[in-house]
């Protein structure tokens, strides 16, 4: 295979990606990390570190257009940079949602202490580990294993339909922790959405795999 | 959808050497047909053959069917003149007759014998230079030298040319490639709009014109048809592996 110009572009635009991906998984494993250890201080560092990641965002944005405006990719090297293009907002917005337990944690590490609840941490290693996997199997190409990612968000949306009937029975049984029991309830709203986020990226991975489209239960071929 | 052109199993040869192997596709009428692939790969040869035009090349040889309307053009006593009326053809580069614009448009259409009279004459120039998209920017000049004209205009007026003898299927073989961005633009466009009446086949090197204007596209290369699809398949999802690495530049 001879090299091409656009060779390099791509590569940079992977990397770039793979270092976004990074960052997020890191920015959600540092705000539940500060969640369950109660760290404030780790907290405010995830809410702070959210700029690299926006400022992330934007270089990909530049990079995707500058490729598609002066490289008019065909083929794979088009079906990459859409979905790169289309992955980015997405690690972005989860790592909006690990600031938001970040900023949760900052509260509820000034508020007693709940009861630990089990099926939350399962929620946070399950999106962890997704998101992790749906970013391996998008470097490597495997679509077959982006299809298995997708039917594992159905167990973090089970979890979350317990977590909440659970913090719902706590904020009857003892209103004086309300306020504790509501942000967790927004902690667990987060990682469920990232769940149903690490589907849209696995998704994108099947597009450019297999050229397919299986958003919205749509699936072409 | 109807087909214009269905092909079967061509071959055909310069004397000895073969130059295209056992090529079969159909192209749809009111539709534009592209055909890519590296230089030498038999396109231009196999544009060729939908009008015969490689007859005029001694030693050449082809079999295999070439139905034009059901119509076998290769058949023993095929009128060849009514085949190129039926199938025009435009050139890579533009080749205007040392005449005025109008004698350009109007010598088809009168060794032919289409028109009834001068009023006819000059409607039906009218006609094909606005098929053309050239009208507007020629019809105060039409007397005078069609060498006057920009290159971009000079192209337009052969196709105004090859539209007045009133032809089914249009033949192009890189229309545009001398041409710059701006008269390129212009035959994109009058090739889009030209499908509503014709059937367009365009031989072209730019991937990315096949890509804007034409429905489908063929790749050949080393006298073989590789791969035809839908160009919006070819160019994001094609089937073969050598159509990938050609659209992605990775051999040319």
């Amino acid at each position: 295979m001879e090299h091409r110009i656009i060779d390099q572009r791509l590569e940079l635009l992977r990397d770039k990606l793979l270092l976004l991906g990074g960052a997020t998984e890191n920015a959600l494993h540092r705000a539940m990390e500060s969640l369950t250890e109660r760290n404030t201080e780790l907290a405010k560092k995830v809410v702070e570190d959210d700029n690299l990641i926006n400022q992330m965002e934007l270089e990909i944005d530049q990079l995707s257009i500058e490729i598609l405006a002066l490289q008019q990719p065909a083929a794979h090297d088009l079906r990459f940079v859409i979905s790169v293009a289309k992955i980015t907002p997405i690690l972005e917005r989860i790592a909006d949602h690990a600031g938001n337990i970040a900023e949760a944690a900052i509260i509820l590490n000034d508020e007693p202490e709940l009861k630990p609840l089990p099926d939350l941490s399962r929620m946070a290693i399950m999106a962890g580990e997704m998101l992790k996997n749906s970013l391996d199997a998008f470097t490597s190409e495997d679509s077959a294993t982006s299809r298995e990612i997708i039917k594992q968000d159905k167990s973090i949306d089970e979890s979350y339909r317990r977590v909440f009937g659970e913090l719902l029975r706590i904020m009857i049984e003892n209103p004086l922790v309300t306020t504790s029991a509501a942000h967790l309830l927004f902690v667990a709203k987060h990682l469920e959405r990232i769940g149903d986020y690490v589907k849209d990226i696995c998704e994108l991975n099947v597009y450019l795999r297999e050229a397919a489209f299986i958003k919205h239960s749509f699936e072409e071929q | 959808m109807e087909n214009k052109i269905s092909v079967s199993n061509l071959n055909f040869y310069y004397g000895k050497s073969q130059a295209l192997f056992d090529i079969s596709l159909e192209i749809p009428n009111n539709r534009v047909m592209a055909f890519i692939g590296p230089s030498g790969c038999g396109k231009s040869t196999f544009l060729r053959t939908l009008n015969r035009m490689n007859d005029t090349i001694p030693g050449t040889r082809a079999d295999g069917k070439v139905l034009i309307d059901g119509q076998d053009i290769y058949a023993a006593g095929s009128d060849v003149v009514a085949l190129r009326r039926k199938v025009g053809m435009v050139f890579q580069k533009s080749n205007p007759f040392p005449k005025s614009i109008f004698e350009n448009v109007a010598y088809g259409i009168r060794i032919n014998g289409l028109h009834k009279n001068k009023a006819d004459m000059d409607r039906r120039v009218e006609k094909a230079l606005r098929d053309a998209a050239l009208w507007n920017e020629v019809k105060d000049r039409l007397s005078t030298s069609a060498f006057g004209l920009s290159g971009g205009q000079q192209q337009r007026l052969c196709i105004a040319r090859a539209l007045a003898v009133q032809p089914e299927v249009v033949l192009m073989d890189e229309p545009a490639s001398a041409l710059d961005p701006i008269a390129t633009q212009k035959i994109e466009e009058l090739v889009v709009e030209l499908k509503k009446d014709y059937t367009i086949v365009i031989v072209t090197h730019n991937m990315q014109q096949a890509a804007r204007v034409s429905d489908q596209t063929a790749f050949f290369m080393l006298g073989k048809l590789i791969e035809i699809n839908p160009t919006q398949t070819m160019f994001t999802n094609p089937n073969e592996k050598l159509t990938e690495d050609y659209i992605t530049g990775r051999f040319g």
